[in-house]
């Protein structure tokens, strides 16, 4: 914490050269991302041959699931009953203080819009998951899941199943708790932030037989809960099932989406990289 | 969730002068203190354009913690102003932001970090300071580690979200001597990392300093 650390920025051409070089690399990022991603994964498209299934399990409504995963591995969610949000966390199996973060994931990609093509970085600057197919592109990682107030507001009980507690549960099954949990992501939540802020759902976007695969970029504990999005718009708690496959998946290519679409892309999987053969 | 009305008799004014705790951090540099229930946290922008990333934990309980996903879902809204009810991951209010003099305030960008520089920036720049530095060194003096840090506030930190989901730390919008008040709803840890940030615009490319204020209602 020295002034040798930090030496004083106080030229105006410093400060000039810093945004400079800024703008230069939102630019990079803005252009970059649209031109590479393509458009949702058809529905019937991409189907897992039974040779390529590990373990393939349903997660009642309400209910969650926790899977360790090898990196190289897919998890394949299918919302099989077109039910409003599935939410995920996750941990780096070798030391699970590198955990899932929101942050980081919306703030590096320059967007909070993530879909096919997109990762999901945890707090060490490694990739977690690429998302390698997905038919909705509509997932949700400001808001969340749900909680018992939620559950409250929404359906006037708090008594009932919760991603707040699911996920508190599923930790605890790795011997995980409280201080071990964040923000989650919630797939087949079409949250939409409005010109003035204002959070809202689009309806319709999301279907019985929608799908997400992600790839797993690390070893990982992940928590899986199947509890509707608190913004979803059913009135009465009565989630249906969800499909969770383990799956293997050919290694990527040299020229894979995910691990090329951006810069900053590029740059997360350098440090994963890095950290594998650490 | 009925806290609020416990303290809907606030004094309009805060006198500087009669502020129980009064500490400029410097730029650059971390901070922690304890403001307990009823007190007031006054954070000041005193140069404008400086980022001031915050977290709070409950003082009895640190595993109880300000979550910004419990915050945005119970305000219906991606970002902290006045009025704003400041949840924790188990659902309680923490505090509340009772006045606001810049208008706006990100909770969806987090902290930056050595980790996430390199993604974002280039490899080059993992050796600067950040943020979470700041916060695993203050926060270590009341027994947290790294396991303890989550996405925080962002005070004086643009992030707009658009419709179509972009998001990008724009300029600040704090002018000199901006600030904000926070009615603590139990006693509370709040840990501050005056952002060093200078590979985007939220420091103005220019860190500088905070003046952090607590406030006793009782004898203000």
């Amino acid at each position: 914490m020295s002034e040798a650390a930090h030496p004083a920025i106080d030229t105006a051409a410093t400060i000039e050269a810093l945004r400079k070089r800024y703008e230069e690399l939102k630019a990079a990022g803005d252009s970059a991302a649209p031109r590479a991603l393509p458009p949702p994964t058809e529905a019937g498209a991409a189907p897992l041959a039974d040779k390529d299934i590990i373990h393939r399990e349903t997660i009642p409504g309400g209910w969650y699931a926790t899977f360790t995963i090898a990196a190289g591995h897919g998890l394949r969610l299918v919302n099989t009953s077109g039910t409003g949000g599935v939410s995920l966390f996750a941990w780096n199996a070798r030391d699970t203080s590198e955990r899932y973060n929101s942050a980081d994931t919306v703030k590096i990609q320059w967007t909070a819009e993530l879909r096919k093509g997109r990762v999901l970085f945890s707090d060490m600057g490694r990739v977690l998951f690429s998302i390698v197919e997905d038919t909705t592109g509509a997932h949700d990682t400001i808001v969340g899941g749900s909680t018992p107030a939620s559950n409250l507001r929404k359906y006037g009980r708090a008594d009932l199943r919760s991603t707040r507690e699911n996920m508190l549960l599923a930790a605890a099954k790795h011997g995980l708790g409280l201080r071990d949990l964040a923000p989650v992501i919630s797939f087949f939540a079409p949250v939409a932030v409005g010109e003035d802020g204002a959070l809202g759902w689009r309806d319709g976007v999301v279907k019985a037989g929608d799908f997400v695969d992600l790839r797993a970029e690390l070893d990982l504990i992940v928590a899986v809960s199947n509890c509707p999005h608190p913004l979803a718009p059913d009135t009465a708690f009565d989630p249906g099932p969800v499909e969770a496959i383990l799956h293997r998946l050919p290694m990527p290519a040299a020229d894979d989406l995910c691990r090329t679409a951006t810069a900053e892309a590029r740059r997360g999987f350098e440090n994963n990289a890095a950290y594998a053969l650490a | 969730m009925n806290q609020r009305a416990n303290f809907s008799a606030l004094p309009v004014a805060l006198d500087p002068a009669k502020a129980v705790y009064d500490f400029t951090i410097p730029a650059n540099q971390p901070w922690t203190g304890i403001v307990r229930r009823g007190q007031v946290l006054r954070i000041v922008d005193v140069e404008g354009q400086q980022a001031v990333d915050t977290l709070f934990y409950a003082l009895a309980d640190t595993s109880e913690r300000y979550s910004a996903q419990d915050t945005i879902l119970e305000q219906g809204a991606p970002y902290v102003t006045t009025g704003t009810r400041l949840i924790s991951n188990i659902g309680n209010v923490l505090a509340t932001v009772i006045a606001d003099t810049c208008g706006r305030h990100d909770t969806s960008a987090g902290a930056c970090s050595c980790e996430a520089n390199t993604v974002r920036f280039g490899h080059h720049t993992k050796y600067m300071h950040a943020c979470r530095e700041n916060f695993i060194v203050a926060m270590s003096r009341h027994g947290m580690t790294k396991r303890d840090i989550v996405p925080n506030i962002n005070f004086f930190m643009n992030v707009p979200i658009e419709p179509d989901g972009k998001l990008a730390i724009v300029d600040g919008v704090s002018r000199p001597g901006d600030h904000v008040d926070i009615l603590a709803a139990m006693d509370v840890i709040c840990a501050i990392s005056n952002c060093p940030q200078v590979n985007n615009p939220c420091n103005g490319f220019n860190p500088t300093p905070v003046r952090v204020m607590i406030f006793d209602p009782a004898i203000a």
